[in-house]
């Protein structure tokens, strides 16, 4: 089924409803859950679409260090999930399980195909449409796409150099 | 080997009494004559306090502890180890980020130094709406002066680095006066990574001062234990049930803490104080508890400018302007001090809206980036009330809505912001909003600001001073604890954090909850043991 973007634009109640159906992307309840974060093979698949659209042109154009580059960005967006509450850890796993859902990613994301073959300027057009769009839960899901890729990237020391940050004082460090 | 020296884990080595609640195998129960909930601001000045005076004392902190060999000036690793939630606990609606500690020490470990007396005009406005006619700056002033003394706060003899000083530039070419920021610091480096726990033991935080006096002093020390609830009979707590928390600090083990005490002071930071009182079922027959919830909402504003402004470089914050806290009466439009915050990768790169292309530019830029902030003074005007607290299955969520009148102040405190800016010299200025661009000149920015839809989630609102909750006043109408932060209905019960605040400070509140709990303490050490306090003094 392809959705014009158009729709996806006035999307409105029905995305709230499919947003219900998919499974609470955004829980306010903080559940009691033993469970952690997982970065399955679906949520990879996603992060994997979003994060060279997210991050732009620091990432390396090389295939193999782009590969190696996108790989530990997913590594440290797992990472810092996995330093989040229970509750939170749930919700972004949500997040991900509905993205990689078919019928989200094509009404509530507007993205065309698979993950893996997403065309990067439609999932530029996703992010910038959840970043203003009338829902706040998208708001909210954007900004925490956002935050985790954006925050785990730049704190790695690999990234330092850069952008001209020199980082703490070695001396202290041992 | 480290350079350092590590007075904690000296102490540890001493024979200090501090128990990992992770590493608990079975269930305890223990006895003390006060426990105190929280090891921040309040619990470590009360810790100290009560100990110096003779009195059994068990402090219950939900953080790990985490000394000076453990703070490696490194974000990824900081914010999880400190901070509640890794630094990005939220409100209800996910539009406000709130900095808390979580750590020994709380927020302590973790702030920026920043240390001013509760301003008067604040104090005069608690003595006419809550009755709180012994809270006067004359009052108070031999108990902020002591608790100075203890903590080596005083003038900062350093000259600011570039971000703050690009504040009292800007500001200056505007007439706008600035001052200096006074700072709890001994010996610092002029490093700049505060925010990630003192690497070298200068910022006199609880984590070295207070609370290694205590467990000097015979004090207890529980890690990794969270307060679940109060048992209360009659007008009575019995004893506080706990829960050892997993050694990540997210998950609970199983094992249970029971502590029994004479008195139960909380301590736990104006979330999570009225949060256990609430899941407690704590007598609140006006409503009132977990009402009047403050954050000095703060937006940020980021200009470039052509020569480096280096903002992760330095003492954070040296320079401030309460202007704009003056211009109107304290109930009157929204009022804001003027600050400038650190500026390091994890947290500046999130901050920053867009993505892609955009936001990389900006991080291009990072050594040349200038930031401010606008704290506004909540709590003062009808429409800005603050928040409240609800138990969502037993977790504490904080509602916080913004009305026109709130959203009026960010609009003219993101115009100032600006001005000050391009008046220091910058090429460009953005407001921290999803919709804002850089723009290039004072007058683009003015049209900008003017037209920007502020809403939460489109406006970045951060808040670093949670305040509130447990509000104070002599009337039960008013309050739910007493001026001598005696929680009204509950007869051993004390409130000694930043809960207490019957409206924000209007400056961070560090030195406010020192000076006021200092007093609180004292008062309660006297009752208890029948004898003058003790007085804690400078190691």
């Amino acid at each position: 089924m392809q959705v014009p973007r158009r729709s996806f634009l006035k999307i409105g109640v029905a995305g709230a409803c499919t947003l219900a159906a998919g499974g609470a992307l955004y829980r306010l309840a903080h559940a009691p859950s033993a469970s952690r974060f997982a970065l399955d093979g679906k949520a990879l698949t996603v992060l994997n679409a979003v994060i060279p659209v997210m991050l732009g042109p620091v990432l390396p154009v090389a295939a193999e260090a782009r590969a190696l580059a996108l790989s530990g960005a997913s590594a440290r967006v797992r990472d810092a999930v996995l330093g989040l509450p229970l509750a939170t850890q749930k919700e972004v796993q949500d997040l991900f399980g509905l993205l990689a859902l078919g019928p989200a990613r094509r009404l509530l994301a507007g993205v065309r195909g698979d993950w893996e073959q997403a065309d990067p300027a439609n999932v530029a057009a996703f992010l910038h449409s959840w970043r203003t769009h009338s829902l706040q839960t998208l708001q909210v899901a954007y900004q925490a796409l956002h935050d985790l890729i954006i925050g785990a990237w730049y704190a790695d020391p690999a990234t330092w150099e850069s952008i001209g940050y020199p980082g703490p004082v070695r001396e202290l460090l041992a | 080997m480290s350079v350092i020296s590590d007075p904690v884990q000296a102490g540890i080595a001493a024979g200090w009494r501090v128990t990992d609640g992770a590493q608990l195998q079975a269930d305890q129960t223990l006895e003390a004559d006060v426990v105190i909930v929280g090891s921040g601001a309040g619990g470590g000045v009360t810790a100290e306090i009560l100990a110096l005076s003779g009195l059994k004392v068990i402090i219950v902190e939900e953080g790990a502890l985490k000394s000076s060999r453990d703070f490696k000036m490194r974000e990824a690793e900081a914010y999880p180890a400190l901070y509640q939630e890794s630094a990005a606990r939220k409100t209800k609606d996910k539009g406000i980020t709130i900095l808390q500690g979580r750590t020994v020490g709380g927020s302590t470990t973790i702030n920026w130094t920043s240390s001013f007396r509760t301003p008067d005009i604040t104090l005069r406005y608690w003595n006419q709406h809550f009755g709180l006619k012994d809270y006067t700056p004359e009052s108070l002033a031999p108990w902020f002066g002591m608790m100075e003394e203890r903590l080596s706060i005083s003038d900062w003899p350093t000259p600011p680095n570039e971000n703050n000083d690009l504040l009292r530039r800007g500001a200056s070419k505007l007439n706008i006066p600035t001052g200096l920021i006074r700072r709890n610091v001994n010996g610092c480096w002029n490093l700049g990574y505060c925010g990630m726990g003192c690497p070298t033991n200068a910022k006199q935080s609880m984590l070295v001062t207070t609370i290694p006096s205590a467990l000097q002093h015979g004090a207890s020390l529980l890690t990794r234990v969270r307060a679940d609830r109060l048992t209360i009979k009659n007008d009575r707590v019995t004893t506080l049930e706990c829960v050892a928390l997993t050694p990540d600090g997210l998950g609970t083990t199983g094992r249970r803490i029971t502590l029994r005490a004479r008195h139960f002071v909380l301590a736990g930071g104006a979330i999570n104080t009225p949060a256990l009182l609430m899941r407690s079922t704590a007598p609140d027959p006006h409503g009132l508890l977990g009402k009047r919830t403050f954050l000095h909402p703060t937006v940020i504003s980021a200009g470039i400018f052509a020569q480096r402004v280096d903002g992760y470089a330095g003492a954070p914050q040296s320079v401030y302007s309460d202007h704009f806290l003056h211009n109107d009466r304290i109930d009157g439009p929204m009022g804001y001090k003027l600050e400038a915050p650190p500026l390091h990768p994890l947290l500046f790169s999130t901050t920053m809206p867009g993505f892609g292309a955009q936001h990389a530019a900006v991080m291009r830029q990072f050594p040349h980036v200038h930031a401010l902030l606008a704290l506004l003074r909540d709590g003062f005007h009808a429409d800005a009330p603050g928040g409240s607290v609800a138990l969502v299955h037993g977790a504490p969520v904080l509602d916080y809505p913004f009305s026109p009148f709130i959203w009026d102040g960010v609009r003219r405190a993101l115009l100032s912001m600006a001005e000050i800016q391009f008046a220091a010299g910058a090429q460009s200025v953005t407001p921290v909003h999803e919709r804002a661009e850089a723009y290039s000149s004072w007058t683009q920015a003015q049209a900008g600001i003017n037209a920007l839809p502020l809403k939460l989630l489109q406006t970045r609102v951060v808040s670093a001073h949670v305040m509130g909750g447990c509000g104070m006043s002599d009337d039960e109408r008013l309050g739910v604890t007493s001026s001598g932060g005696r929680y009204h209905g509950l007869a051993n019960v004390s409130v000694h954090d930043g809960s207490l605040f019957p409206t924000a400070i209007g400056a961070n509140p560090q030195l406010s909850i020192y000076g006021i709990v200092a007093r609180l303490a004292s008062g309660l050490a006297q009752q208890m043991t029948g004898q003058p306090a003790a007085r804690p003094t400078r190691a």
